[in-house]
């Protein structure tokens, strides 16, 4: 600053104005997005799935909090990303469990997916999906048992792919919708077992339309993604080759929202968009190779953190070519 | 399709401030102070001394080598200083103070010329250096060397983009001057032997594309009138000989390494006035602008002029200014002091208020990608900022930072606000 003539003339490096766009803003904008399908869960499967997602928010959200004081760092809670993996979180684990699972999940997403690595813009794995592997490994029983939709007393309810896995894996080749008595129609509006955010694909496509129309998304990833696992079912899951029912793969499992909402998480995947490409099919192809041959019925969680870990490789080698440097 | 380059981003133009305002002559200043530094090259070497008496367009300050340019008097008076003062650019710089005797006396080299067309293109050129043109876009070149060129160049494109936000000097020129910055092509095509000539205008600006298509018209010229899409940074030279012509200057090249020599349409006007007129480049059109300017305005200005004299005949400010720019709000120069004189590359005065500053709080980068996006030329500019940040200078020469033309896109778009341009320069200042 200088002082001159009565007057204060602030002096920095051009450019002078800016977008208005922040990073609090476009997690805010993500978070909206994700709440449809909240909304719809809880509809689907009760309000206890409202206390569900609030206990993982309050855990998320207290671990950054104390996390920044400890370390004694400003303060980063409001800049919606603890919320938004507190969000993530809760729609990782099955709806009707315990309050604690999430509270936990979401304090091992922040602590050891996040802080350890220097908070946000320097964590290698998506945090959500940290603190879901984590769930998973450690209380596997409760984290794969799925009430019924539209029904809270029935306790359990597989999910279509383990039923579809279970029913392959018995070579009891009934057609697909036979097997799992679930209608397209049904999956595409959440009714079936599984996770509280991946019920209602609906409710998550809109989300995600809303957030590829305002550009804080790019269709690389997630149509990549898809696409790859499409084909991958279409070619391998049926009887022989090429009669796979692919359509239920899409609608199934985590893959909606894996592929619009975790696998495009901007710091754990490749920055270019030739990048986001090759994660995309990359992660497809994981999850086609663990959902038919794996231990588990979903893969979708291992595939983008298995695609993350390889993110700086794909940064370092897909680099757009140079303006002049032909 | 409008033809355009890849990369870049549509900024909002802010050009209603004084897009309709008509160019005006600032009055007669008392005092002027010319730096002898206004272009890319050797400063000029001084040639009056305190107490001369020198006149309108005499020249005080000569070239002192190829790439350097004439310096003349912008007012008739009296030599009263010869000392450092403000610049925009370089901070401090050797400058001559001419007192004005009120008369503007022209000196008597300046004459108008009757048969321009039998004038040697040796003899063209030699005006134009002797009349110290240079680049009136922002980079002040000198428009001499331009001229000269060691290869045959195919193409002239024309530069009528003015895609920087809030400047309208360029357009005022191409609505108000249509028919001499077309014979100042004509000038330039016949220097340069090209058989292509396109003038490169933005599409939000379709009263100057009409205008110069209807004068073209009526002249029966070969020139090409080029609609560009609006897109910052669709006036930088690279991007537009790419939008143009769809070459690619290569890395570290110049716009003559392939075929092209591109000049700003506020240049290519001084370039008529001075072999027609013989006028030397001792005044130019400015834009004076921003929301608290209380009569924003397009005002032509002697050389020299102290900015706070063009901003006190636009009747000041509404509230007390925050922030004096040189130039646009994408690469102009941030000022300390209303007291710097007009060079010859002030293409504007934008001021801000308090509330119009960016309030940068800066965080980690969260690898959005959108500064790649924006590029126009396809660099990293995230890994250069992290590399800037952390000091990782070596590195940093990995990502190709001398490509960076500055032109702050990648900054404009950051949401975490990143100073990617201040990394970049820091990591070129201390590469070189």
């Amino acid at each position: 600053m200088s002082k001159i003539a009565g007057i204060n003339l602030k002096v920095s490096s051009s450019p002078h104005i800016h977008s208005g766009e922040t990073t609090t803003k476009i997690m805010w904008t993500v978070f909206f997005c994700l709440l449809p399908s909240g909304f719809m869960s809880i509809y689907i499967f009760g309000l206890s799935t409202l206390w569900i997602i609030l206990s993982a928010i309050l855990g998320a959200v207290a671990t950054e909090w104390c996390c920044c004081t400890v370390q004694k760092k400003a303060l980063t809670v409001s800049d919606g990303s603890a919320v938004l993996t507190g969000l993530l979180v809760a729609y990782n684990v099955p709806p009707q469990s315990p309050l604690w699972l999430a509270f936990l999940g979401s304090f091992v997403a922040i602590l050891f997916g996040k802080i350890v690595f220097g908070g946000l813009g320097f964590n290698i794995f998506n945090p959500a999906l940290i603190g879901r592997v984590f769930l998973m490994a450690s209380f596997p029983v409760l984290m794969t048992r799925w009430p019924a939709p539209l029904n809270v007393d029935a306790v359990t309810a597989p999910t279509p792919l383990a039923i579809f896995k279970d029913g392959f894996s018995q070579n009891n080749m009934l057609s697909a919708g036979e097997m799992i008595n679930f209608s397209y129609r049904d999956l595409f509006l959440g009714f079936r077992g599984g996770c509280i955010g991946e019920a209602c694909v609906l409710a998550l496509i809109l989300g995600a339309a809303f957030l590829i129309y305002k550009k804080y998304i790019s269709w690389h990833t997630p149509l990549s993604y898809i696409t790859t696992v499409a084909v991958f079912a279409w070619v391998f899951a049926g009887e022989g080759f090429f009669n796979g029912d692919f359509l239920m793969h899409i609608l199934s499992g985590g893959l909606i929202m894996g592929a619009f909402y975790m696998a495009t998480d901007y710091v754990t995947g490749p920055i270019t968009k030739k990048g986001q490409l090759i994660f995309g099919i990359g992660c497809g192809i994981i999850t086609g190779i663990i959902r038919l041959w794996g231990g588990y019925p979903e893969g979708v969680s291992y595939s983008i953190l298995i695609m993350n870990a390889a993110t700086p490789l794909i940064d370092r080698f897909v680099v757009p070519k140079r303006f002049g440097n032909m | 399709m409008l033809q355009t380059f890849p990369g870049g981003k549509h900024i909002h133009g802010f050009k209603d401030f004084s897009k309709d305002k008509q160019i005006v002559s600032l009055p007669l200043p008392s005092q002027v102070i010319i730096p002898l530094s206004q272009h890319t090259g050797k400063n000029s070497q001084l040639i009056v001394k305190q107490g001369d008496k020198v006149k309108t367009g005499q020249k005080i300050g000569e070239s002192t080598g190829f790439i350097s340019s004439c310096i003349h008097s912008s007012i008739s008076g009296t030599v009263s200083k010869i000392a450092e003062y403000n610049h925009p650019v370089i901070g401090r710089c050797q400058s001559v103070v001419v007192d004005s005797d009120g008369n503007d006396e022209l000196d008597s080299s300046i004459k108008s010329r009757q048969n321009v067309e039998s004038l040697s293109n040796d003899k063209l050129r030699e005006i134009v250096k002797e009349t110290g043109i240079v680049g009136l876009g922002g980079a002040a070149f000198p428009t001499h060397v331009k001229l000269s060129p060691p290869k045959q160049i195919d193409t002239l494109i024309i530069n009528g983009v003015e895609c920087e936000p809030y400047l309208t000097c360029d357009f005022r020129l191409m609505l108000e001057k249509t028919k001499d910055i077309l014979r100042g092509v004509l000038i330039l095509k016949k220097i340069l032997q090209t058989e292509a000539v396109y003038i490169g205008i933005e599409e939000d600006k379709p009263e100057a594309i009409r205008a110069m298509r209807n004068k073209i018209v009526q002249m029966k010229l070969p020139i090409t009138v080029v609609p560009l899409k609006a897109k910052y940074p669709q006036g930088a030279e690279k991007q537009l000989i790419k939008a143009i012509v769809d070459r690619e200057v290569p890395a570290g090249k110049l716009p003559l390494d392939v075929g092209v020599v591109v000049s700003n349409v506020g240049t290519v006007l001084a370039v008529y006035e001075a072999i027609y007129d013989g006028k030397p480049l001792y005044e130019r059109v400015v834009t004076v602008t921003g929301k608290i300017v209380k009569e924003p305005a397009n005002l032509r200005v002697r050389v020299g002029t102290k900015f706070s004299e063009l901003i006190a005949y636009c009747g000041g400010t509404t509230q007390v200014p925050a922030k004096i720019i040189m130039g646009g709000p994408m690469m102009g120069l941030a000022q300390c002091s209303e007291d710097v004189p007009v060079i010859k590359g002030t293409s504007g005065i934008l001021i801000f208020s308090e509330d119009e500053l960016e309030k940068k709080n800066e965080q980690p980068c969260i690898r959005c990608g959108r500064c790649i996006d924006v590029c126009p030329m396809n660099m990293l500019p995230y890994a250069l900022s992290i590399c800037g940040e952390n000091e990782r200078f070596e590195r940093a020469s990995k990502y190709t930072p001398f490509d960076c033309m500055e032109c702050g896109a990648c900054t404009y778009v950051c949401p975490a606000q990143r100073r990617i341009v201040e990394y970049i320069r820091l990591i070129k200042a201390v590469l070189k």
